[in-house]
């Protein structure tokens, strides 16, 4: 008689009741620590990007399948036509098309913003005494692991296929590299579309409108002097032709100094006007 | 040791604030004394949340001014961000990471080193009673769980002035119950906390002062007994063991009361507005009058009950509208912020 009443009692189910005594220790009021510097804050965010990846492991999905689809697809649907045969086209196309590869990753960062900000997570960042661009630095910082990731993947698909880059270990990394910190200051773009956008799906519209245009119209799936003249214009302004140079000649193990430079100037503007027009936004808001 | 703060806690004056066609804030004043509980109350719309945002320094002014402890949310952001926290109706938190994660997460950005943070991350837990679910991600929380969580990460680092902003919307009695002690225990630590709430009941509950908001700017301010006795009027509700007798009740009853008396669709139920204008007892001797005219005239109650005003009944006194709820006012703002 006894163990049927155990039975139907089962285990407690645990309610909370706030304990004063419990909350009082919280609540007394401690010593507060100094504020975090900006380096210190950006990392913070970026340890918070790292969780992310750790918990939603799907999101590696557009870093690493879409990458290789990028470099299979590309290779021997346009190797033969352009370049005899697949091999050798992967030897001029490989550098281009991780350019291409990773800098449309970079959207995400806008749209990832734009989720955050329509949870309401910001909303918190924003009241913290810390660094203002803390919160997108970190969040940037978080991303360029992923572009890195991307790379690498692409690298090691590249190198499966037969690529054999003549600049050896250093001019891959230094490809790399000048693609990391192109990518890092491109993402500015996308934070502040991200920003400005209403949603989403928005941010991914708007972004497909410039990526697109941007990637293709240019110097990474085929030599431009074949081009109408008016193309070939837009294509040597483009800031992806200047990288894809660079790093095709990185890899190459030369060295092609008018594009690097461009590459920098680029990168720069892209941080300094974007970059400010995010905050200014941010701020604002 | 103790960082109690007197004076005034929030001064705002004039505050506007429009997003596109809507008038978020219309010339918003509000004085807050620190150190207790002060409940903004109104309904969706009223511009409860955009107040909040703008002296949480998440969102610009069009006009006027406001100082958290002396401090302007604009020009002086960041050392009201050093003493404010907030707790929003929406998510604050990072859904995707655990309990533990979020509170070292914050714990990091507001100066603490990596054990430290833990450490309260841990104290935190436990004293909101989520130790069990500190490794879970938070989007796997329960309603009431998140808003412990919540309010947890707004005391990480013990505010001077805490802003929730309707903190017990959607949640279940027993939720929000235990969502009231947690404010009870934070007001008597030092800490100032300015509430909104669509409850009046809330509001009485919990604040010393009450702001009543309707359509941007304060139509009401004072001690929850003085808005209530502004309003002046309650709800009797009555239930009477013979059906038979009900007409004669009514009759006695409005007589008494002067005022129209309601039956209910239950048989022996009728209720009725007491404590009206026009009438110089207050609500609770008319209704004892009532009631003992009832006794004498051999009718017997089973069921008798005294109640406040609900805010409908408030806000049909200050504004001659209810309080039907306008369009949520959070959607306006992020269709206009863009």
């Amino acid at each position: 008689m006894s163990s049927d009443t155990a039975t139907s009692t089962g285990p407690a189910p645990t309610v909370y009741v706030p304990s004063s005594e419990a909350l009082a220790t919280v609540l007394a009021p401690g010593a507060r620590p100094p504020r975090p510097g900006p380096l210190s804050a950006s990392l913070t965010f970026s340890w918070r990007a790292l969780l992310k990846i750790k918990h939603v492991p799907e999101q590696l999905f557009d870093v690493t399948a879409f990458p290789i689809i990028m470099v299979l697809m590309f290779t021997y649907l346009f190797g033969g036509a352009l370049a005899g045969n697949p091999r050798d086209y992967l030897q001029f196309f490989l550098p281009g098309i991780m350019v291409t590869s990773v800098v449309m990753i970079t959207m995400y960062t806008g749209v990832g913003l734009n989720t955050d900000i329509e949870k309401g997570v910001f909303d918190r960042f924003r009241t913290l005494p810390v660094w203002r661009p803390a919160a997108l630095v970190g969040m940037i910082v978080g991303d360029v692991l992923r572009y890195v990731l991307a790379a690498v993947v692409i690298l090691s698909v590249g190198l499966a296929l037969g690529f054999r880059p003549d600049g050896g270990v250093l001019g891959v990394l230094a490809g790399i590299g000048l693609l990391v910190v192109f990518s890092f200051a491109f993402s500015w773009v996308w934070t502040f579309f991200g920003l400005v956008l209403r949603s989403e799906k928005s941010v991914m519209g708007a972004s497909m409108m410039v990526l697109f245009p941007l990637t293709f119209l240019s110097n990474v799936f085929v030599d431009p002097s074949t081009m109408p003249g008016w193309l070939q214009a837009f294509v040597k302004a483009n800031p992806i032709t200047h990288l894809v140079s660079s790093v095709r000649a990185a890899m190459a193990g030369t060295s092609d100094a008018p594009s690097m430079m461009w590459t920098v100037v680029w990168s720069a503007l892209f941080v300094v006007v974007f970059g400010t027009l995010t905050m200014h936004r941010y701020n604002r808001r | 040791m103790s960082r109690r703060t007197t004076g005034l806690a929030i001064e705002a004056e004039g505050l506007t604030r429009s997003f596109g066609e809507t008038r978020a804030l219309a010339g918003l004043d509000l004085e807050v004394p620190a150190g207790a509980v002060y409940g903004v109350l109104g309904p969706n719309g009223a511009g409860k949340t955009t107040a909040v945002r703008v002296l949480a320094t998440l969102l610009r002014p069009d006009g006027g001014r406001a100082r958290v402890f002396g401090h302007d949310v604009v020009a002086e952001a960041d050392a009201v961000r050093a003493r404010v926290s907030l707790t929003g109706q929406y998510a604050s938190l990072d859904e995707d990471l655990s309990g533990t994660e979020n509170l070292v997460l914050l714990g990091r950005l507001l100066g603490l080193r990596r054990p430290a943070a833990q450490e309260r991350a841990e104290q935190l837990l436990a004293a909101f009673g989520l130790t069990d679910a500190a490794g879970r991600q938070v989007k796997k929380y329960s309603g009431g769980m998140r808003r412990r969580i919540d309010i947890a990460a707004s005391i990480l680092n013990t505010p001077d002035l805490l802003f929730l902003d309707e903190p017990t919307t959607g949640l279940d009695p027993r939720s929000r119950n235990q969502v009231w002690e947690i404010i009870r225990a934070v007001v008597a630590h030092g800490t100032t906390v300015l509430l909104t709430t669509q409850y009046l009941d809330e509001a009485d509950k919990l604040a010393s002062r009450i702001a009543v908001v309707d359509h941007g700017r304060v139509i009401a301010e004072g001690t929850p007994g003085e808005l209530k006795s502004s309003v002046g009027s309650g709800t009797v509700h009555l239930r009477l063991r013979d059906p038979e007798q009900r007409s004669e009740a009514e009759r006695l009853l409005r007589a008494a009361l002067g005022v129209p008396v309601q039956l209910e669709p239950d048989p022996v139920a009728m209720t009725a507005r007491v404590g009206g204008d026009g009438s110089d007892l207050d609500a609770s001797a008319q209704a004892a009058r009532a009631l003992g005219e009832l006794a004498g005239a051999g009718i017997v109650v089973d069921d008798f009950s005294l109640g406040q005003p609900s805010l409908d009944e408030v806000f049909l006194a200050l504004t001659d509208h209810p309080a039907v709820p306008a369009e949520a006012e959070r959607d306006d703002e992020l269709e206009a912020a863009r």
